[in-house]
């Protein structure tokens, strides 16, 4: 799998590489600034990209600019933004388009080498990786009046809902919450009748609709 | 020379007929305040008469290098509109405003004339030379007075040219000058007495003061959660790190819990920088300006909040921060105390400031006062002449509204 990196701190970048190629990933272009990430994603065509938010030479967000404008020309390209903050806002902006293959997380998340890994992979097949603290975020700004839809899910159906706004897969949920698949798919199966979603047997497009329900303006 | 009969002609045909309007408008405004329609409009009048003061200003300083000082009193922060105009009509430089509107009616206009007039002059002597005085002669029988010179034949009409030379070389030298005069005769009217310049230092050093105080106040935070929190994380980290290294041979089941517990204390120390440096310039600000930051910081809050923004630019790095941060301000408190489910909050620029309202629709009764948050927000703005307003009737709805002076680029 064919990656193209953008990080403008040298050791972040390196060891970035070495984790990725430990992992069996070929790197094709690792890069430090706005205009070589822009060439990179143009000319490269990467099977994923992974793109810090803040890059040389504004400084401001102009990673995330380019992934976004490499996207409305090549929909769906997966990739994956790391940042030290994560917004709300930001990760709104990624998922407009509706076609998956997004992934935002804090550059913290990076630590835990096996979990990262797979949010590169999940990306790269067109999942969906958001950060918890994006998710958090979104829930706690749902539930703030005590009485919405997302209030009236139990506990256990809560931390799937979570898992699996996070862009987990049954499988992937059943194994952080020490249950059956079986289990986890009855809660999904609860958790979008009590949201009064569509359920969809695609997990990408499960995410998608939790993530916009999330979002969604109350 | 030519630019300076430009600028005059600017001057007379584009910024004149506004000080003519304005003028009039005052005029009208005032006598109606007995009225008391003159109450609502003398305070747009007044600001419009500032405007048009500052645009001069303004062109002053980019056509001469002159600088003309301003010294407005800050715009009165009540809603009540008798004594918003009663304290613009104490304000001396809303009386200087208008006496200089007065004068820019006809000595404005004759001044910004100078130039041009002395511009065109010669080019109607050169055309007279080249053949118009056969057609201004014709017909009348006396003679076509230019300047001086009584154009009647080719001799005379040689001479109006050879005179227009004279008057080029004159306009050649004086025409920037005469523009000037323009300028010095606003700068005369328009600067202000050595009483307003002493009260406006009073100012400056209040808020000054204030500005001190409250970067003081905000390092010593910082040093502190720094000190607490980070700081002492790192120290637990490096100790942890050290025994890790002594029971790595003999104890390594202990070494493997010991670094996870360092894992842990390095994700909660990165946790803290985060928040700290989100309280000390938050990232989305540097990285979008303070349209996208108000936004991101409304999806953050518990209450429904609509955002409207309409800012072309992006305002200086010290103006957006300060903003951000009162409009933060103003966010919470509406969040925590007014028990409202809903708030708009709208930013956009007009007329050199940056204005901000807030408005929800809980119990009211907000006030700026001793302890409150408001006064923290009216201190901050304060440093930039910036305004606070605030109209919260029991029962509301609260409208905070905040305007800060200031260019965007």
């Amino acid at each position: 799998m064919r990656v193209v990196l953008a990080e403008d701190l040298f050791l972040l970048r390196d060891g970035l590489v070495r984790l990725l190629e430990a992992y069996g990933f070929e790197i094709a272009a690792a890069v430090e600034s706005g205009p070589e990430l822009e060439r990179a994603l143009a000319e490269l065509e990467p099977d994923v990209a992974v793109v810090d938010v803040r890059l040389p030479p504004t400084h401001t967000d102009e990673g995330l600019q380019c992934a976004l404008t490499a996207r409305r020309r090549r929909p769906g390209l997966p990739v994956l933004v790391l940042s030290q903050h994560v917004e709300q806002l930001y990760a709104r902006e990624l998922l407009a388009d509706g076609s998956g293959g997004v992934g935002y997380l804090l550059k913290d998340r990076v630590f835990d080498a096996e979990q990262f890994v797979d949010a590169v992979r999940r990306v790269a097949a067109g999942g969906t990786a958001m950060d918890p603290q994006v998710i958090q975020q979104l829930l706690a700004r749902r539930s703030g009046d005590g009485q919405g839809p997302v209030e009236r899910l139990t506990p256990r159906e809560r931390e799937v809902l979570e898992l699996m706004a996070q862009g987990r897969s049954n499988t992937a949920i059943a194994g952080k919450l020490v249950v059956t698949e079986r289990a986890v798919a009855k809660h999904t199966a609860n958790i979008f009748v009590k949201l009064g979603l569509e359920v969809s047997d695609d997990d990408n497009r499960r995410v998608l609709a939790v993530l916009a329900y999330l979002d969604r303006d109350r | 020379m030519v630019l300076a009969a430009v600028r005059g002609l600017v001057l007379a045909l584009a910024v004149w007929p506004w000080t003519v309007v304005v003028y009039c408008l005052a005029l009208v405004s005032l006598t109606l305040i007995p009225l008391g329609v003159g109450l609502v409009t003398t305070p747009w009048v007044v600001r419009a008469a500032r405007a048009l003061a500052d645009n001069r200003r303004d062109l002053a300083r980019r056509w001469c290098g002159m600088h003309i000082p301003s010294a407005y009193r800050p715009l009165p922060r009540t809603a009540n509109p008798a004594r918003r105009t009663y304290a613009l009509l104490q304000d001396p430089a809303t009386w200087r405003d208008l006496r200089w509107l007065m004068a820019d009616t006809v000595a404005g206009l004759v001044t910004a004339l100078l130039p041009v007039v002395l511009v065109c002059y010669p080019l109607e002597g050169f055309a007279l030379a080249a053949g118009l005085w056969r057609v201004v002669t014709d017909g009348s029988g006396g003679p076509y007075w230019y300047a001086f010179v009584p154009v009647g034949d080719r001799t005379t009409a040689l001479a109006a040219g050879a005179l227009a030379v004279l008057l080029l070389v004159v306009a050649d030298r004086y025409a920037v000058n005469a523009l000037g005069v323009h300028f010095r005769l606003t700068r005369g009217l328009l600067t202000p007495g050595r009483a307003e310049l002493a009260e406006r230092v009073k100012v400056l050093t209040d808020t000054r003061r204030d500005a001190v105080d409250t970067s003081a106040a905000e390092l010593r935070r910082i040093e502190r959660d720094l000190h607490d929190g980070a700081q002492a994380r790192l120290v637990a980290m490096g100790m942890d790190l050290g025994t890790i290294e002594l029971l790595l041979d003999k104890d390594p089941e202990k070494a493997r819990q010991l670094l996870a517990q360092a894992r842990q204390s390095s994700a909660e120390a990165l946790a803290e920088l985060r928040d700290l440096v989100r309280g000390i310039h938050p990232p989305v600000l540097a990285e979008r300006g303070l349209g996208d930051a108000v936004r991101a910081l409304a999806l953050r809050l518990p209450v429904p909040t609509e955002v409207a923004v309409e800012l072309p630019g992006r305002a200086g790095a010290p103006v957006e921060s300060a903003a951000y941060f009162a409009v933060s301000e103003v966010l919470t408190n509406a969040v925590k105390h007014s028990g409202a489910d809903r708030i708009w909050a709208d930013l956009h620029h007009a007329e050199g400031h940056l204005r901000i309202s807030v408005t929800d629709n809980g119990r009211g009764g907000a006030a700026i006062g001793a302890g409150s948050g408001l006064a923290g927000v009216e201190r901050r703005l304060g440093t930039f002449d910036g305004v606070l307003a605030v109209s919260s009737p029991a029962g509301g709805p609260t409208m905070v509204t905040m305007e800060i002076p200031c260019a965007l680029s």
